[in-house]
Order: structure tokens, then sequence, then C-alpha cells
């Protein structure tokens, strides 16, 4: 694995003073819990107007760096701009201007949906009847006008989200944050509830968003980073980041067997790189489909042949050597 | 439920199932079962030492005299059985019903919806057997029974905490969120203060009598009191039979409601 | 969504408690109808049972004297008072506070928008001492029907029984906010409260009690608050007791609020 932690080489610009249109400026930032380290001196800037992902797995610390963005979580070491200013004693203007959709909803059970929004939105210090005009808008806005009424515990758990994801525009926020915004929703939720935040994006919310799916990065982010055990190890376009860390397009070969090993050998000056996963071997090649007639010009009969463009998911396999659904 | 389905051979008690899961969960939260004794015993002490200072003997239907501990004690076993078993059924059950969702998984197994609530409920009178017994040993070891037929202090629990969950598990099914359990704590204490549990029931005007008399708690402190005292009477098997009636109702209703609860 | 800043940006500090007043009247709404309900009949069979009931076998037992020559029924009535809030108290500062943290999440929400996690305590406990406030005067008109207050002393039961609540409010806000489990709300309920309820010189003078019980009972501060209000309604305070008393619950009040402040700073935003 080559890839070296950006994080702990980029160059440390002056952090006092961000330019104006750089929301989120963090200089080696750090978070630790006793002796577990969650983040491990990560460098990012999210710019006013684009969409910006954390991607990695599960435990990569995603949802550590953002709750220390979103200021209720206070960092450990290193240095943390927000809306040009400081978590750690601006939290509250910070929060004033931030919508955040954590993925546990975390949604008042005890109140209706419309309730939800009214209530959420006094903690912003809007006036009743302001609150009261954006949350009509919101629900309409989430297509959840007809359900205003209903009491949380009787929705779904895609309408939960939409409410979460309303509920954290009450404030007409500069910067939207997700953490995991589609995980555990089903395919058709998933897709309005990109719908939905792609219309954000168009009217020049910026967003901020953890996913560990590949998909969901490269439908809504302009720019990500690929994080792995509290260090960034990419940063880039979804384009760029396939460009630099992966061939143009894959072939995949299921063997059936168990001598995988023995069989990347083989393969091994077919392409540009051959990775062995549990159940196939991909090799990474600019013409995935002369690939395909080589193996099979060398007497090998995979089971099954599939060639496709190269993914995020291949550019995490690249740099961590392991595969994102860990 | 679709009757086309094979079932798996279960044996005869497929409630063994529930029971034994709970079992596997109260086993790590043996600190909650051990001062589950606490209670009962504090109320008892607190009368005896507090109480009884302050009051007379007190003299029971047959004419003989007690301390009033000796009175209060067998309603206190039988209090507590409805108590625990309630809590149970009621709160237990709506917990894990509607937030742990354990029937859901259950139900998704070859156990039935009256599995789930036969289940239920030995579990909980299995622990009303226990404290029972606990508390009529330490009743005996402070004096204060007055037969051998206070060995029979359990199994009137069990009958007593029957009634009440099987009572309790099925009004259970109706709630729709914490707030409906008011309505369980405001039928209760008044059952807990009246039901000739702190002073006789001679001390009520006629028609009062005649209400309490409807009560299934009074019934329990009669059998308790009748038991640990040894002032037996036909009112011993009236209140047997009562409970044992309630309980079965319930028992039948609730599992019905949880068939329709869960498996729409 | 426009960009434009849709919010005031910061006010006083201190206006960030009151941004809570929706979301706790709205939860108000919702359930004090039940508590009102509930905080009116206890008392009236309480009395009924224990005051009336007990009362004549006691006051004709000759017990009188031991109660420092009070009826039973004027003797319980202020202990009760102290009891119900101390119950109220308990109802409101353990399942709901493990609930905002552990299965709604909702203080999560609360404090992603500008309130801070000593916000959200305090419009909490304002929260409680409010229902403290209604089920108190609830029960003190309940007293006062049955004829058991001597004015005008026993006009300050009520603001007193806010006191008695919040004493144990603000310890268990801690306790519920540290507590990883709600069984340990079980051994809590009953090692602690059930116990204190018993034997806090509610129901029997605590001179009945032997020695080292004496002095746990006194530690705690339900004896306290039950000694207060009784010296109130019985209209016979002893001034220099009854500061020891008010200073003692203060005392719960404050440290229960120092520990509660931080268990919410490190449960919610460590």
């Amino acid at each position: 694995m080559g890839a070296r932690p950006l994080g702990q080489t980029a160059d440390r610009p002056d952090v006092a003073d961000p330019p104006l249109d750089v929301l989120v400026h963090a200089r080696g930032l750090r978070k630790s819990y006793g002796q577990l380290e969650a983040v491990r001196g990560i460098d990012v800037t999210v710019r006013r107007g684009e969409a910006f992902g954390f991607l990695g797995p599960n435990g990569a610390g995603k949802s550590s760096t953002m709750r220390m963005i979103a200021a209720v979580s206070t960092a450990s070491d290193g240095s943390l701009r927000v809306l040009g200013m400081d978590p750690a004693t601006d939290g509250p203007a910070i929060r004033a201007r931030l919508g955040v959709c954590p993925q546990d909803d975390t949604l008042d059970s005890e109140l209706t949906v419309r309730e939800n929004l009214l209530v959420y939105g006094r903690f912003f210090g809007l006036s009743r009847a302001e609150v009261a005009r954006r949350a009509d808008e919101l629900l309409a806005f989430v297509q959840l006008g007809d359900r205003a009424g209903a009491r949380v515990e009787q929705l779904s758990g895609g309408l939960k989200r939409r409410l979460t994801v309303a509920r954290s525009l009450i404030n007409e926020p500069e910067l939207l944050m997700l953490d995991e915004p589609t995980t555990g929703l089903d395919p058709q939720a998933r897709h309005l509830l990109w719908d939905r935040l792609f219309r954000l994006k168009q009217q020049g919310t910026t967003l901020l968003l953890t996913t560990h799916y590949m998909d969901e990065a490269e439908q809504l982010c302009d720019r990500l980073v690929v994080i792995d055990e509290g260090v960034i190890v990419a940063e880039g376009s979804p384009a760029q980041l396939i460009r630099d860390h992966s061939s143009r397009e894959v072939c995949e070969l299921r063997f059936g067997v168990d001598d995988h090993d023995g069989v990347a050998a083989r393969l091994a000056h077919l392409g540009e790189r051959v990775e062995v996963l549990p159940d196939r071997l991909l090799v990474y090649a600019a013409d995935g489909e002369s690939v395909a007639q080589a193996v099979h010009d060398l007497g090998l009969t995979p089971r099954s042949t599939l060639v496709r463009r190269s993914t995020l998911e291949d550019v995490f396999l690249r740099l961590t050597g392991r595969s994102l659904a860990d | 439920m679709s009757t086309g389905v094979v079932r798996p051979p279960l044996g005869r008690f497929a409630a063994q199932h529930l029971v034994a899961r709970n079992y596997l969960v109260y086993r790590r939260d043996w600190v909650v079962f051990v001062t589950g004794f606490l209670e009962p015993l504090l109320y008892l002490l607190s009368i005896g030492l507090g109480i009884q200072q302050l009051v007379g003997d007190f003299v029971l239907a047959d004419g003989s005299r007690v301390t009033y501990t000796e009175f209060v004690a067998p309603a206190m076993l039988a209090a507590s059985a409805m108590n625990g078993s309630l809590f149970d059924a009621t709160f237990g059950v709506f917990f894990k019903l509607k937030y742990e969702k354990v029937y859901d998984a259950v139900l998704a197994t070859p156990l039935r919806p009256v599995d789930v609530a036969v289940g239920e409920l030995v579990w909980s009178l299995l622990r009303a057997a226990v404290y029972a017994a606990a508390f009529v040993a330490f009743m005996a070891i402070l004096g204060l029974t007055g037969s051998w037929w206070a060995l029979l202090g359990p199994v009137a629990a069990v009958v007593i905490g029957y009634a009440f969950a099987g009572a309790g598990m099925a009004l259970t099914t109706w709630m729709r969120s914490w707030q409906d359990f008011d309505f369980i704590t405001l039928a209760v204490l008044p059952m807990f203060l009246f039901s000739a549990t702190f002073f006789p029931l001679n001390r009520y005007p006629d028609g009062v009598q005649w209400l309490v008399q409807l009560t299934p708690l009074y019934h329990g402190v009669v059998l308790c009191r009748g038991l640990t005292t040894g002032a037996l009477g036909v009112d011993l098997l009236v209140a047997v039979a009562y409970l044992v009636a309630m309980g079965s109702i319930g028992l039948a209703v609730s599992s019905r409601r949880l068939g329709t609860l869960l498996l729409r | 969504m426009t960009s434009s800043p849709g919010v005031p940006v910061t006010d006083a500090p201190n206006g960030l408690v009151w941004r809570q007043f929706d979301h706790w009247r709205v939860r108000w709404r919702r359930t004090w109808r039940g508590s009102a309900v509930t905080s009116f009949v206890l008392p009236i069979l309480y009395l009924l049972a224990m005051g009336v009931g007990l009362g004549a076998y006691v006051d004709e037992g000759g017990g009188r004297e031991s109660l420092g020559g009070v009826d039973y029924l004027d003797f319980i009535a202020p202990g009760l008072l102290a009891t119900a809030v101390m119950q109220t108290a308990v109802g409101a500062s353990t399942w709901p506070v493990m609930g905002a943290i552990k299965w709604d999440k909702t203080y999560f929400a609360m404090i992603a928008s500008p309130l801070r996690t000593r916000d959200v305590l305090v419009g909490n406990l304002g929260f409680v001492a409010a229902r403290l406030a209604m089920s108190a005067a609830v029960f003190w008109l309940v007293l006062w029907g049955f004829g058991v207050l001597v004015m005008p002393w026993a006009m300050l039961a009520v603001p007193v029984a806010i006191v008695v609540g919040m004493a144990h409010a603000t310890p268990l806000f801690a306790l519920s906010a540290w507590l990883e489990r709600e069984t340990g709300f079980m051994l809590v309920y009953r090692v602690g409260v059930v116990p204190m309820f018993l034997f806090s010189g509610a129901f029997f003078p605590i001179s009945q009690l032997p020695g080292l019980v004496q002095w746990l009972a006194q530690a705690l501060p339900l004896y306290h608050g039950v000694e207060l209000i009784r010296g109130l309604t019985l209209g016979r305070p002893d001034l220099l007791a009854d500061g020891a008393h008010v200073a003692y619950l203060l005392v719960w009040c404050v440290l229960g609020f120092v520990l509660a402040d931080r268990a919410f700073a490190r449960r919610l935003a460590g």
C-alpha cells in the first residue's frame, strides 16, 4: 500500500485566517477517547457551495470528525475553524448556522411530525410564526405534508430520515451536515433523498456528508476524502480519484476454486495490478475486454467474467488493501 | 395465522423457550433479582418498627388477637405478589412489545402468541413464588406466622400473581403510550390501600364493605391472611376461585390480542 | 433554501435556556392531565387510607403522645406531601433523562442547535420544577380540603416542596446521565427510594428507629423535607432547625447540579 496519509504530509498554511469562502478549515485535527485514537491528524478544507464527502468504512473516524465540526465534541488536538469561528468558544454561534442530520435521527418520538419541526426551530431563536411558515414549507419539500399530524413512531425509516433532513433545514443552514444519510434505507427511499439533497446543492447549500457507499459519494460529492483508521488517505473529485488511483476498467473473474493466489500469479502480466478478494479476482487494466480475452487464451475458464469501469470501491481497495464493506 | 403452515413439533409446552430466554436475561441482572426481596421486607420492617408502636393489637374475625404487624404482613405478601406480577405483565410486556420488539422475533419462529403469553406468565409466577417463599420464611423468623398453613403462602402468591398478570397483560395490549399506565396506577393504588390491607373490613360502612369485597386484591389478602394466621374458612376457597377465574380470562384475552397485534 | 443567515446569530447566552420553552410546553400539554389527576387522586387516597382509616387506630391506640400530641392525619399529611414531591422528582429525573440520551436521543438533537449542554440541563430541570410546582399545589389544595393546614405558615409549604423535589432531581439527573443501563434505576429505587420513603419520618417519628438507621435517614434529603413541611403545615416552624434543613437541601441541589452538569457535558459532548 503505497499511500501516505495526506493529513501528515500536507503543507500547513497559516490557520488563523482562512479565506471567507472556506466554511470548514481543519489542520492536524485529532480526537481520542481514552486510549482509542479515532481521528489521527486530518486536514480538511470545505468551500462554500460544494458538496464534500468523507468516504470510509465504519469506525474510520468519520463520525468523530463530523461531531467536532458540528461543535458538539471538542478536538483533542489540532486547529479547527468552522464558518470562520472556533468551535471550542463559539459553539452556539456556529451551530446556529449549521444543519445537522445525524445517522440515528434523534427525532422526538413523543411529538408529531410537524411538532418536531416547530419545537426544534425555536431552539434557534426563531419566532413561532416564522417556524410555522418554514415547517410547512419544509414538510412540502420532503414530501411529508400529508403526514404532518402523524406521530413519529408511526413513520417508516425512510420517512423518519426525510423528517430529520427537514428538521436540519429549519434554520436555513449555510452548511448542511449529513451522517450516513441513506444507510438503512431501501433503494426507492435513497433515490428520493438523493434527489432532495441534489436540489439543495443546486440552491447553493454547502453539503458535508459521510458515507460508506460508493454510489452515494459518486452521486452527491464534488470532492471527497477517503478516510481510513483516522487518517486521510486520498483526496479529490470522484473522477479524479479513480483516475489517480485505479485503472480505467476492471475485469472481475470468479473461479470457484480456492487457488485464487495461484491463478493470480498467472494473470499478473495481463493488467496493471491484480487484487485477490475472498470470492473473486480483480484485474485492473485500461481495456477490460482484452484482459478477458487473454484469460481465455491462457486456457483458464472462470465461472463468470465481468468487465466494468473502475469505481471508488476500487480506489479504496487500492489505498487501504481492504474493501469498504468490511 | 395461516393454518396451512407445517409446524415442527415443539413439545406440549412451547412457552418454556420464552421462559428460558427471560431466565438468560435475568441471570445477567442478578442484582435486580436479589434486591427484589428487599422491598416487601422494608415495608414489613417499617410497619413493625414504626406503625405497630403507634397502634394497639387487632382482633380478627374469629376473635383471635394479633399484633398490627401480624395483621399487615400477609397483606404485604398479597400486595407484593400483585405488584410484582403486574409490573412484569404491564411495563415489562409493553417494553418488549414496543421497544425491544422481542416478540416480533419470537413469533418469526414456530412459537405462537399463546406461547408468548403463557411464557411471560409462567416466568412472572416463578419469580412470585420465590419471592413469596422468602417472605414467608422471614415472617416465620420474626414470629409473625401463627400456623403451619403459612407454608402454602407461596402457592397463594402464585394464584394472586396469576390473576393480576393475566389481567394486566390483557390490558397492556391496549396501551398506546406510557401515559396510559397512569390508569393502572390509579386502579392499583386504591386496591393496595383499601383491600383490608392496613385495617380490617369492618372499619368501612356496609355499602363500602360490599364494594371492597368485589376487588381482587381483597380476596388475595383474605387468602394470605387466612393461611398465615391459621384462621381458615370457606372464604379462602371463594378467593381462590375468584382469582383463578380472573387470571384465566385475562390470559385468554391476551393471547388473542397479542395475535392480532403481532400477526397482522 | 437560500443561504441567507436564517436565524438570529446569537442573543444573550441566557436566552438559550428560554428557547426550549416551546419544547417543554408541547410536552407539558401532552402529559399534564395525567399528572394532574394523579397528583389529585393519590393524596386523597393516601389521606383517607392512612390518615383517616389507620389514623383512627393510632389515635385510639394512644399513638398521639409519640407524635407530639397531634392526630395521625395531621402528622402524616405533610409527610405525604414531601414523599409525593420526592416521587414526582424521581419519576421525572430517571427514565426520561436516560431516554433522551439513549433511546430517543433528543438531547443530541438539541445540542446540534445553538443550545449548549448546560442549557439543555437547565431547561429540563426547569420543566421538572414546573411539574413539582403543579403537583405540590394540587396536593396542597387537597390538604387544605382535609383541613390539616394551619395558616399562614402553611402557605410556604408549596415553594418549600419544590426545593425538596429539586434536592432529589439534580443528583438523579447526574446519575441518569452517568448510568449506561436502565437496570441501575431498579437498584436506586429499591435500595434508595423505597427505604427513604419508608424511614424518613413521613409515617412515624424516626426516633423509633435504631440509631444507625436514624443517622442514615438524616443523611438523606427526604427527612429534612418532611420535617420542614411538617413544621409549616402544623403552623409551628422552628426557624433555626428549619434554616438548617433548607441549607442542607440546597447543598443537595447545588451538588447535584454540578455533578449533572459534568455528566451531561461528558455524555453528550465528550
